[in-house]
């Protein structure tokens, strides 16, 4: 199990070394410079710039400079907030992501999951045919949408919660990021659910377990929810990824300070560093959620546990 | 045996589903009983209702289904109560056994486990005195190594194994009623005949009432005090074991009595010309190549060898795992495989595709499964003479309809069927459209996979009748691959016993059959021929 999972944290290196060179020279390639602003700089002062942040070495000594601090986990100074390291930006702002995606993923997984198998269980009834039409329309429906309007139902209009601001992490102002965000994968999860829990309350093996009088509990929950859950838990590696960058739109329009704005900024501003750290970082969640996802899965289902 | 009470008592059971095209009537009036201690069958063919009878009795229906009438244990209709009243009886007085053993078992739990829930629920007992119960029922039912075999998965186990299982869980509640739902069905024939022994043994010593749903009389005559047998959802007789043998009644029951497949096929000259020469094949899996874990390899076909004149049948024999099918499809140069094959004069082996494709339309192959290997989205006219198109790309459209409604006439189906889907067809029907795909291109050499197993017994002996006049008619070769001994006695010339990838005894069918040398093949063909004996033997 140890080895499993060492083996594919080092497996990972070669996947994260090729996405940091691709972005490296993909943001390169992009016209334009951190310091090319509407009114030029003056020649000298550009020069001192550039100087400074080593943008007048070759591209390939860049890049081997930039390979040296990654390793040593340093993500460079940011071209943009000059007065910042990513570091430090990241260690503001990527605890409240983490957080954000998180609460948005438990809560996605637990209402999804009970809207999913309640629907299994009254499969084609009025009930069935309500969540799933629920459903529909939240994968349908886009988040910048479903923001303003709760938020003006809410916030504005019933004055319960407050209309934006991350209120250094108080509960009330997580509700509405969290809901809306979560919204899409609960419409997904209770999706998913009802599709495998249908197909596994058909299945031969929950017949033995109805047929030996368990519980509806034992039917239900310990015989097919848990084998119903398996694609679920095989989605969680990109619910993982959508949500984290997914709360761009969420945290611009509740004004967060979560790493999602410096996705855009950085790209606009031509901020390498900060652009490459946030490649870097969203590469490294995809990963450990993929290998979170199969270790799941392995304890879920004795057929696939690794020695 | 007649002075004991009735256990269980269904008077007037219907069953009916409601589905999109109207009801269907699955049951209509169901009357059966059965006595403390005794042994009684339920037999028909599929779609006979013989299994929704049971289940509506146990409350397992399709949530389409609707029940009426009256199913009485000790005094109380149970049919239509509340599920926890129902809970109280089911898993505890009257246990079932499914004929699924593959898929019975919760694939995500121990076997002990799974056996421990019953007596949790129903006995009361704690985890850990189930759990030493569940040892205990292990070894019962003969489970080798039940120590080890408490912790496994159902996967780690063979079908038999998890039938066994099955039959412990059955147990576990020392029930009045056990209904066995074809538990035999899906089991090779000598595990079939170690878990009938198993339950007649165990009921002789735990004295419960067994209610045994089968098609196959041969266990009927075996182990049964009364039949039931079971047409389109009615009861058209019923009686002691012996004289339904004897004196059948209703002309249905007479014809499930005569359904073995009879006769046997006339011999070919030696003079006749070689098609099939098979030298010393091997076929290898790679199994496991894991991270730095020395791959294992599976010889699955052995150093087999056969020989084949045109107009002869080849069956070969073996249960399951034995290579026979991957034997059918090395010869077909399916696979990769090692050692020669040559059909016609020509060595395939190691030809390529491109090269194997003008041949193919001479070596055809039928399969097992008729519901999985005729697509569902083509009709069966297209099906038919999907072949055509690469083998005679000349034909016209309507040649091709022509010869598609020919081939439809010589596997006895009405041309005008061309136009429909194969889900409008029983298995039989399907079967005989398989064949009409393959006898539409005119074939020398037929591999035909079990094509019988998943077919009633009535609907097999047609189709052994059908194949062995097609094969008359056009001088086709058979390679019969079978685990059923009855079939293949009544249409191969020779036999071959396959068992790991390896040919125990080969020759004549009759000299197999009357004088069989090896030690498995005698197991075999003992377990299978007991339903002709008994059926014989009561003639």
């Amino acid at each position: 199990m140890t080895r499993y999972v060492l083996g594919r944290l080092l497996a990972a290196i070669p996947t994260i070394f090729l996405i940091i060179t691709i972005s490296f020279f993909l943001i390169r390639i992009a016209p334009g410079g951190p310091f090319d602003l509407e009114r030029p700089l003056e020649a000298k002062v550009m020069e001192n710039l550039n100087k400074i942040y080593n943008l007048d070495k070759p591209l390939w000594e860049q890049y081997l400079l930039y390979l040296k601090s990654i390793v040593q986990l340093d993500f460079g100074p940011s071209f943009y907030f000059r007065d910042f390291s990513i570091n430090e930006l990241f260690a503001e702002s990527l605890p409240i992501s983490i957080q954000l995606g998180l609460s948005a993923l438990c809560l996605a997984l637990v209402v999804g999951g009970m809207l999913g198998v309640a629907a299994a269980l009254r499969q084609n009834k009025p009930a069935d045919y309500s969540i799933m039409a629920a459903a529909t329309l939240g994968v349908t429906i886009p988040n910048f949408v479903v923001a303003p309007i709760l938020t003006l139902l809410l916030g504005v209009w019933l004055g319960w919660l407050p209309v934006g601001g991350w209120g250094n992490g108080a509960f009330i102002n997580k509700i509405l990021p969290v809901i809306t965000l979560a919204l899409p994968q609960i419409a997904v999860v209770a999706r998913l659910t009802r599709g495998s829990m249908i197909e596994a309350l058909r299945s031969n093996h929950v017949r033995t377990a109805r047929a030996y009088g368990l519980t509806s509990y034992m039917v239900v929950i310990v015989h097919a929810l848990r084998g119903a859950i398996l694609p679920v838990v095989s989605y969680l590696g990109p619910a993982a990824a959508a949500l984290l960058t997914g709360s761009v739109v969420i945290e611009t329009i509740f004004g967060i300070p979560g790493i999602g704005r410096y996705f855009v900024q950085g790209a606009l501003n031509r901020d390498y560093t900060l652009v490459m750290g946030t490649v870097v970082v969203v590469a490294c969640f995809v990963i450990i959620f993929n290998l979170v996802v199969d270790l799941l899965y392995a304890l879920l289902d004795p057929r696939v546990r690794y020695d | 045996m007649e002075t004991k009470k009735t256990v269980l008592d269904i008077q007037g059971l219907k069953v009916n589903f409601d589905t999109p095209t109207g009801v269907v009537e699955a049951v209509r009036g169901v009357d059966i009983h059965v006595k403390a201690g005794e042994t009684v069958a339920i037999v028909g063919e599929s779609g006979s209702g013989k299994s929704q009878t049971m289940m509506a009795a146990m409350g397992l229906l399709a949530s389409n289904g609707r029940t009426d009438g009256v199913v009485d244990y000790e005094g109380r209709n149970i049919l239509g109560l509340s599920i926890r009243e129902l809970n109280k009886v089911r898993g505890k007085k009257i246990t079932m056994i499914f004929q699924e053993p593959m898929t019975s078992l919760d694939p995500l739990y121990t076997i002990g486990r799974q056996l421990a829930e019953p007596m949790v629920v129903h006995g009361g007992l704690s985890w850990k005195a189930a759990m030493a119960k569940a040892l205990d029922l292990l070894k019962l039912v003969n489970i080798p190594e039940p120590e080890r075999k408490i912790n496994a998965y159902p996967y780690e186990m063979s079908g038999g194994q998890r039938q066994r299982v099955m039959i412990a869980m059955a147990l576990a509640n020392d029930p009045d009623v056990l209904i066995a739902d074809e538990p035999t069905t899906a089991l090779d024939v000598t595990t079939q005949a170690q878990i009938l022994d198993l339950l007649a043994d165990l009921q002789k010593r735990l004295g419960m009432a067994v209610i045994f749903i089968t098609h196959d009389l041969g266990i009927v005559r075996q182990i049964s005090d009364r039949v039931y047998v079971m047409k389109t959802g009615e009861v058209v007789e019923s009686g002691k074991t012996a004289e339904i043998f004897t004196n059948p009644q209703h002309p249905y029951t007479r014809m499930l009595l005569d359904a073995e497949p009879t006769g046997s096929k006339a011999p070919v000259p030696d003079s006749a010309k070689p098609l099939l020469e098979v030298q010393k094949v091997n076929v290898e899996f790679v199994l496991d190549p894991g991270f730095l874990k020395p791959a294992h390899i599976l010889r699955a076909v052995d150093d087999v060898s056969l020989f084949l004149r045109k107009g002869q049948t080849l069956g070969i024999v073996g249960e399951s795992g034995s290579g026979k099918s991957t034997l059918g499809r090395a010869v077909l140069n399916l696979l990769p495989a090692t050692g020669r094959v040559v059909y016609n004069g020509e060595l395939i082996t190691g030809k390529t595709r491109a090269q194997m494709q003008k041949l193919r339309r001479n070596m055809q192959l039928v399969f097992q499964d008729p519901f999985g290997s005729l697509s569902p989205r083509l009709t069966v006219g297209q099906i038919i003479s999907e072949g055509l198109l690469v083998h005679e790309p000349s034909l016209t459209a309507k040649d091709r309809d022509d010869r598609a409604c020919q081939a439809l006439e010589e596997v006895s189906l009405d041309p005008s069927v061309r136009n429909r889907y194969p889900h409008e067809f029983s298995g039989g029907q399907r079967q005989r459209i398989a064949i009409a795909r393959t006898m539409v291109l005119k074939p020398e050499l037929v591999v035909l996979d079990e094509p019988t197993s998943a077919l009633d017994r009535t609907i097999q002996k047609q189709i052994v009748e059908l194949l062995r006049e097609l094969q008359s008619a056009h001088g086709l070769t058979y390679l019969f691959i079978s685990h059923d001994l009855a079939v293949v006695r009544a249409i191969a010339d020779t036999v071959m016993v396959m068992k790991t990838g390896k040919v125990i005894e080969a020759g004549p069918t009759e000299d197999i059959f009357q004088n069989p040398q090896n030690a498995y093949t005698k197991k075999l063909i003992g377990a299978a021929m007991f339903t002709q004996n008994q059926l014989k033997a009561s003639a």
